[in-house]
């Protein structure tokens, strides 16, 4: 009896512990199990020749060795910063067309959402889409380019611009993410500080730079982040547009990684991980600038 | 507000601006337009060589019937709402309490551990690969639905903890020490006062969780073959390879695997778009 008393107080006395403690506990078990412990042994993985199945042989540093001298690699290499590059485009065509629709005519939020809806179609039909728009004879790319009296193009059988190809197709959906977070910061933007600016004299592009955009910080920040992600993840569009060809020129490391690993070009899972962790280092990269923002916020909110 | 409102210009401005929006849409939307058209055009006008002209004939009903009727299209369609469903409760319910947790309790290791579901969240999918499918294989789990399932409600997490933890440092913390000087104990203060409060949270996070996961396609052939356990992201490539170069029946299908989550969108909108802009207003 005395002893039940006791742990009732006990966890009484520390339930201020205890509560977090075993809210806490499924989803960061789960987390663990799938996401953080995987991260490592990803990296050990790398360090082995094996093919998934049998014995695993410890080979060092070997399968880093191998990048190095891999042209494949370098290839996907380049594409990935061709990749984040212009994919960063996004950001700004995104803020043209907020600004082009930040208006109230009859209609403007049936407009808005259908400009936003190429970001909920899957990555694999945006692919599809694309692809049967660059068709040589039955797209309608080439239907539009045919009556401007341009030659037809053959966009993803041409090995220098196939890359630029998918990544136009990844643009699509991801200007319109980037337009509907400048969407809702424009809602946002102080008005007394627009009258402000008006006062002063700013106008169009002035008042945009000066008033507007330190205004739309927080905006361009989230929308700096998904679209680095989104750049470095790229992996459906080339899977369904190219499969990595025509010749292997639009291969990115995601795609490479994948290629190696599982796919019939064979059960590489220790170079595949090799090739990961590059990837993964390359991220580590932007998503240490992340945390080191969001935990600059985390600080000043505190005080 | 910000451009000048279009009220405020000429009556000539207003006309132009009216004309222009919805064309700059019809620009916008042109791939999937054309899409859509390919879709209800029968096959003899891709044989003549008829891709945008008026089509010969109306098949809208024809194509998109042999999609439900004669393809593993309605499988794969159905693998996708028993995947994704599952994964949508599994991942809320996991973060409500995690968000819970990290949002009101003080304690050492809380931003450590909150920062930690970010940071994961934000990984390349490669880095887990090779690791989450051998544990998948070895847990008796490739192929099926449920090693699907489990691997997105435990990476889900990581983005749900983050919104959801966010969302509960908003909530007013006077009525949860009202509570606790009430005497009410702690998981009751999360059930009965926190929990109805995060309603908005929870269908936000709802509708976003069922189209990344409708979506997602790379998980899909990493850890699933066949039309037992395959979503439609990942059925679609067989269905094209079942109606190779017959570009009716390959829009079609492209439009039905692409529906689900825009009828989400377009009914849940408000939700949809508060909470992917989460954080863009402070």
């Amino acid at each position: 009896m005395a002893t039940a008393h006791d742990d009732m107080s006990w966890v009484r006395r520390n339930r201020m512990t205890l509560t977090p403690l075993l809210f806490l506990a499924p989803g960061v078990l789960f987390f663990l199990a799938y996401v953080i412990i995987p991260i490592l042994q990803s990296f050990n993985i790398s360090l082995y020749d094996w093919d998934g199945l049998g014995q695993a042989t410890y080979v060092g540093l070997d399968n880093y060795r191998e990048l190095a001298t891999d042209r494949a690699f370098e290839i996907s290499l380049w594409n990935n910063v061709k990749w984040l590059v212009l994919y960063l485009l996004a950001i700004p065509a995104g803020l043209l067309i907020a600004l082009f629709l930040n208006q109230t005519i009859v209609g403007i939020r049936l407009y808005k959402s259908l400009f936003f809806f190429p970001f909920v179609i899957s990555q694999v039909v945006v692919g599809l889409v694309f692809s049967w728009f660059y068709l040589p004879r039955e797209g309608l790319l080439n239907a539009v380019l045919g009556v401007v009296g341009m030659d037809p193009i053959n966009v993803l059988g041409d090995p220098t611009l196939a890359t630029y190809g998918i990544i136009a197709a990844g643009l699509w959906p991801q200007t319109a993410y980037c337009m509907i977070l400048y969407l809702t910061g424009l809602n946002a933007v102080d008005p007394e500080q627009i009258e402000a600016g008006r006062l002063d004299g700013a106008k169009g592009w002035r008042m945009l730079w000066h008033v507007i955009l330190p205004q739309l910080k927080p905006a361009t920040f989230i929308a700096f982040v998904v679209t680095i992600i989104g750049a470095l993840r790229s992996f459906d569009l080339i899977s369904i547009m190219t499969n990595g060809g025509p010749f292997g020129s639009t291969r990115v490391l995601s795609f490479y990684m994948f290629e190696k690993a599982l796919s019939e070009y064979g059960f590489r899972m220790g170079y595949g991980s090799a090739i990961a962790v590059v990837l993964f280092l390359i991220m580590l990269v932007f998503i240490g600038y992340f945390l080191w923002s969001m935990y600059q916020d985390e600080k000043a909110a505190r005080h | 507000m910000f451009p000048t409102p279009i009220e405020k210009r000429s009556r000539g401005a207003q006309i132009t601006y009216q004309a222009l929006v919805p064309l700059a849409l019809i620009m916008w939307l042109l791939p999937l337009i054309a899409v859509a058209m390919f879709s209800i055009r029968p096959l003899a006008d891709f044989t003549n060589g008829n891709y945008w002209g008026l089509p010969s004939s109306f098949e809208f009903f024809t194509n998109y019937g042999k999609v439900f009727l004669e393809s593993d299209m309605p499988r794969y369609m159905l693998n996708s709402v028993l995947i994704t469903v599952p994964t949508v409760i599994g991942a809320v319910a996991l973060s409500c309490m995690t968000g819970f947790a990290l949002g009101i309790y003080r304690f050492r290791g809380n931003l450590l551990i909150f920062f930690m579901f970010i940071a994961g969240n934000f990984v390349p999918f490669q880095i887990l690969m090779v690791p989450v499918r051998d544990l998948t294989v070895s847990a008796g789990l490739y192929d099926t639905k449920l090693g699907l399932v489990l691997f997105h409600i435990a990476f889900q997490t990581g983005f749900c903890t983050l919104f959801m933890r966010n969302f509960i440092r908003a909530l007013p913390f006077e009525l949860i020490e009202a509570a606790r000087v009430e005497g009410i104990a702690e998981w009751r203060i999360f059930w009965y006062i926190v929990l109805p409060l995060m309603k908005p949270a929870i269908a936000a996070l709802s509708v976003l969780i069922f189209t990344f996961i409708w979506n997602d396609y790379f998980w899909a052939i990493v850890l699933t073959q066949g039309p037992d356990a395959q979503p439609v992201t990942a059925g679609i490539t067989s269905f094209n390879s079942q109606f190779v170069a017959q570009y009716h029946l390959m829009s079609a299908g492209s439009i039905v695997a692409a529906l689900p989550p825009v009828a989400m969108f377009f009914m849940m909108q408000r939700h949809f778009i508060a909470g992917l802009t989460l954080g863009a207003v402070k």
